[in-house]
């Protein structure tokens, strides 16, 4: 597995008409961690999915080394079926990889549909969809929102274990993101 | 290889169990159509002979439209193709799973209605045996055009409605060649069909997996 990087230059994102940053440039390294501050609607998400390559740049080039994992608030999670099963078809694309059930405190959630979870424990379960796919760079995209006290420490402690395994944490979030030895982006400070 | 299998699984799950009937559904609206025909029309058995192939067809054609709002709209709002672009599953590979999974979930289970269909409608063996091989040319076409359609339509407002609207001219020559072939057109009209659905099933991979990635703000 190769060193995971992450790395944009002279980045510009427009939606409809609209320049919402210009002239980003950065550079992590593996086991770094970004927060992307900012107020709604300034871009945090656009940046993110510019990074994933889902959504093409203005301007600019984005390099990513590693694979991409992605969580945002679609938590990809068939409604209809059972937890478990939906985080089954994950584990049969992805691997085996742990997903962490008990910590993230899933397991007695898992024959209940996907649609009668409640916000939060959605959000657990795309974490643990997350962890499945053990991918080298998470892209966080207000992981915060929905989650309980407790839940907000566990989802810190789960990112941090992710960068001192050599991972890269982006996280997109108008809300404080406790992490030690994180940089802060202000996005506000490219607004165009 | 893996990977496929798991979502052909995922996909036809999803389909035979998914909201509003399921797969049932249209096979329901199709024996329905092919129950009220001869109350509409009348016992003319002659009549019934001659005409119910064309029946069979057209609701076979309007049965393929009941399930295009949940073949592509559901995942793409709940980001499973985002998800699958990351794992570097592209867009024109899940539409074209997409595509068997759908035909799976509605050929088949019309083949075997169009059994019930015929006997409702007095078909003799030979007409049934046409329609049969017709329907198994057919409707992967139907499919293909059925799952694009729902992939260009997905997020726009009243799509559902739209996606019907479309599929319908275009799905005139599969219906014209299949149906044709119950009368003087025969074995050419059965090649015909085929050959028009696998012109569908080359287009929809990549027009469904564009359209897919242009839903993408």
């Amino acid at each position: 597995m190769q060193e995971a990087a992450v790395s944009a230059t002279d980045l510009a994102c427009r939606r409809g008409d609209r320049v919402l940053f210009a002239r980003l440039s950065l550079a992590l390294e593996a086991g770094a961690a970004l927060h992307v501050s900012g107020p709604n609607g300034i871009g945090k998400s656009s940046l993110l999915r510019i990074i994933a390559g889902l959504a093409p740049a203005f301007a600019g080039s984005v390099t990513v080394h590693g694979t991409v994992g992605l969580l945002d608030e679609r938590h990809a999670l068939d409604p209809a079926l059972p937890l478990g099963r939906a985080l089954a078809f994950w584990q049969r694309l992805d691997g085996a990889g742990d997903m962490q059930l008990d910590r993230l405190g899933l397991t007695d959630l898992l024959d209940v549909p996907v649609r009668y979870l409640s916000t939060g424990q959605k959000k657990r379960a795309a974490l643990a969809r997350l962890l499945g796919q053990r991918a080298q760079v998470w892209l966080l995209d207000e992981p915060l929102n929905g989650l309980d006290g407790p839940a907000v420490e566990l989802a810190q402690a789960l990112t941090r274990e992710h960068c001192a395994g050599d991972g890269i944490a982006l996280i997109a979030s108008h809300q404080p993101f406790h992490l030690a030895g994180m940089y802060t982006l202000r996005l506000a400070d490219h607004a165009a | 290889m893996n990977r496929i299998a798991a979502l052909l699984r995922r996909d036809l799950g999803r389909l035979l169990r998914g909201g509003s009937g399921g797969a049932l559904l249209p096979v329901l609206f199709f024996v329905s159509v092919a129950m009220l025909y001869p109350f509409a029309v009348g016992p003319d058995a002659a009549l019934l002979a001659r005409t119910g192939g064309g029946v069979i067809w057209v609701a076979a054609l309007l049965a393929a439209i009941l399930p295009l709002d949940r073949l592509v709209e559901p995942d793409l709002e709940q980001g499973l193709f985002d998800q699958w672009a990351l794992r570097g599953i592209s867009e024109e590979l899940a539409i074209a799973v997409r595509v068997a999974a759908h035909w799976l979930s509605f050929g088949p289970p019309l083949m075997l209605a169009a059994l019930l269909a015929s006997a409702l409608l007095g078909l003799d063996g030979a007409t049934l045996r046409t329609v049969e091989i017709g329907l198994l040319a057919g409707t992967p076409g139907l499919a293909a055009l059925g799952v694009t359609v729902a992939a260009l339509t997905a997020g726009l407002r009243g799509g559902a409605a739209l996606s019907g609207l479309l599929v319908i001219p275009m799905a005139v020559p599969v219906l014209i060649f299949g149906a044709g072939s119950l009368g003087a057109g025969g074995n050419s009209g059965l090649a015909l069909t085929a050959a028009a659905s696998l012109v569908l099933i080359a287009i929809a991979p990549f027009a469904g997996g564009a359209a897919v990635r242009a839903g993408r703000d």
